[in-house]
């Protein structure tokens, strides 16, 4: 067994070159394929089979068959999470993506003090998501707060009660992360990409006396799409994993309401597998909850390459 | 930061259609047409883009504000951007009334610890990739690339039952050993994009004075790559930084908690019998998040970089 192993490894004799190349190219990303193992492959099976099991943490998992999945399709708060999730991401992800496109194109004319202006927009997304939680479940606090006084100044009455109502807390955590997003890396990479079109090809449309919007509809948006592209699928993945954010808005206040509430109306699919996990430890439902989310994920991401043909442009194809 | 006063004005003349109307009558007058356009479309421009830096710092504005006041003065209507009375003790106060040193060197703790991580093996694993041939070279870097893809919570339960197995839960074990193994994905890709750049002749020429490639990646690669490695420094700190869920999973004593656990429970942190605590957890949040900001504004340059090349945009 050993013998013809280290007869392929080449270690009864001496190594060739590429072999020596080889092993050393293997040893140096060594620490990812331990890492790769360890806390990637290996976790994904374990959690494969802990779905299929009954699990609390106390007594050793016990094989449950497919209850697991079963259970999950009768849950009430396992649809709604899927709803929250949704609303937020089909709200959040267009407006989050025209937005940082717009300001791109805004950074991206001749105004002095660009770079300033450039380094103002991005600080909120620096910003830690706990302290941006509680910066502006000040400004949304109800009675006293800034915008609802704001809101009364301008004689509209009183403001809604923002993260105190089922009916407007996910448009509130919409505006926080539309605040932390907009100026943030999407923003970035459209500018840099942005600054990639060649000149010429607007100077032509010019000449051939394209309008503005003529000229972003068919010059800049078929240049950026790859660009429009991994922005898209990055954000869709990051709205879907929605968690600190509304974590710390329902939860991190004074404890008005459990995580994920009012009323569950900012219980996402991240804070369901969470409660699930860590609040009832029900281990073996939350690892069919993440294997769920795992293929929600990899087909919306699946779905959004495979329509991009359709879209997305590559320079040297016609 | 720009100030308040000039924006405002600005932003409102050309809210409303109609005085538009009324600079460019008086404007083509004196000008050509193309000039007036010129110019009106420049100050529209500067109008939007200053004028949106009230919307982005504003929330900042309201924070620091509130944080300098006395307790009674949160509630006055309507609300005043600026204190009637400074109460810079608040700054003070909030270190007694919360182990917010403690909680600040553990998040310096952590950060340090994962970040020197993330980089010591990204740098050896893109080193790997970029520089050695071996078989499945390309399946493997793929493998790794697809994981940037793959939502760290699908993994969270079995790997959380593996370190309570190892008997590191409520260490910062979980939170730093990890990044010992390669860094992310993200970590390794921009290492690699930017060995690729570094021409290949200097390795070569180590070579024939018989330099071994641990030498070469040492004393060639690594001195070459400093502006990768601040890059990898400044998105490492931000996201360590400001990481939540992995403390929030892992750490159950208050001793041990990073800033952002700290400060998510600092309602109950703070007894403060019954009284508004806004002014304080302002206060504390600002804290936190001066040296995000302090990191970013002094290294933006290379963050920037580190993100345009992770799109392939360049």
């Amino acid at each position: 067994m050993i013998a013809p192993i280290k007869q392929r490894l080449g270690l009864s004799t001496p190594l060739t070159l590429s072999q020596r190349e080889a092993l050393q190219g293997f040893i140096y990303i060594s620490p990812w394929i331990i890492g790769f193992l360890v806390f990637t492959v290996g976790p994904m099976i374990a959690s494969a089979y802990l779905s299929l099991t009954d699990y609390n943490i106390v007594t050793p998992p016990r094989f449950a068959g497919l209850s697991n999945y079963e259970y999950m399709f009768g849950d009430r708060l396992f649809w709604k999470s899927i709803e929250n999730t949704l609303y937020y991401t089909v709200i959040f992800v267009p407006i989050a993506i025209a937005g940082s496109l717009a300001l791109a194109m805004l950074l991206n004319q001749e105004i002095a003090g660009r770079v300033a202006l450039r380094t103002l927009y991005f600080l909120p997304s620096v910003t830690p998501v706990v302290a941006a939680a509680f910066l502006w479940l000040w400004i949304f606090q109800p009675q006293i707060g800034l915008l609802n006084s704001i809101i009364s100044a301008l004689g509209l009455g009183n403001g809604p009660l923002w993260l105190g109502h089922p009916g407007s807390s996910k448009p509130a955590l919409i505006i926080i992360s539309l605040w932390g997003a907009l100026g943030g890396n999407t923003m970035l990479i459209f500018l840099a990409s942005l600054q990639g079109i060649p000149k010429e090809l607007y100077e032509s449309a010019d000449i051939d006396g394209a309008g503005s919007w003529g000229k972003f509809r068919f010059i800049t948006v078929p240049s950026i799409s790859p660009v429009i592209l991994f922005n898209t699928v990055l954000g869709v993945i990051g709205a879907l994993q929605m968690f600190t954010l509304a974590y710390v808005a329902s939860s991190g206040r004074q404890q008005q309401f459990s995580p994920g509430g009012p009323l569950n109306s900012t219980l996402f699919y991240v804070l369901h597998l969470y409660n699930s996990a860590f609040d009832f430890w029900e281990m073996g439902y939350a690892s069919a909850l993440a294997w769920v989310f795992f293929v929600i994920v990899l087909a919306i991401t699946g779905f959004q390459l495979w329509t991009s043909r359709r879209w997305v442009y590559y320079e040297g194809e016609d | 930061m720009a100030g308040k006063p000039p924006a405002r004005p600005r932003a409102n003349r050309f809210g409303a259609g109609a005085s538009d109307r009324g600079i460019g009558d008086v404007l083509s007058e004196i000008l050509p047409a193309w000039r007036v356009k010129s110019i009106v479309r420049s100050l529209l421009l500067y109008a939007v883009a200053y004028g949106l830096t009230i919307v982005f710092a504003l929330p900042f504005l309201w924070a620091v504000s509130s944080s300098l006041k006395p307790v009674n003065e949160l509630f006055l209507w309507p609300p005043q951007l600026i204190p009637k009375t400074w109460r810079f003790e608040n700054y003070i106060e909030i270190w007694h009334l919360a182990p917010l040193a403690r909680f600040f060197v553990n998040t310096v703790y952590v950060t340090v610890m994962s970040v020197t991580g993330r980089i010591l093996s990204a740098a050896l694993v893109a080193y790997g990739f970029a520089r050695f041939r071996f078989p499945y070279r390309n399946f493997l870097f793929l493998l790794l690339l697809s994981t940037l893809m793959l939502p760290y919570q699908v993994t969270i339960i079995p790997t959380f039952l593996l370190f309570k197995a190892f008997g590191w839960l409520d260490t910062y074990n979980p939170l730093i050993i990890p990044n010992w193994f390669g860094g992310g994905a993200f970590a390794i890709f921009l290492f690699r994009q930017f060995f690729l750049t570094i021409p290949k002749d200097l390795d070569e020429a180590a070579k024939i004075d018989g330099a071994n490639s641990l030498w070469i990646f040492i004393r060639i690669i690594v001195p070459l790559s400093k502006p990768v490695i601040i890059t990898m420094i400044v998105i490492g700190f931000l996201e360590s930084w400001n990481d939540f869920f992995g403390p929030l999973i892992y750490l159950n004593t208050p001793e041990k908690y990073t800033l952002s656990l700290g400060l998510a429970n600092f309602q109950r942190v703070v007894s403060a019998g019954g009284q508004a605590t806004e002014h304080l957890l302002m206060a504390a949040s600002m804290v936190m998040t001066l040296p995000s900001i302090l990191v970013f504004i002094l290294l933006q340059r290379y963050y920037i970089q580190g993100v345009v090349i992770s799109s392939g945009s360049k």
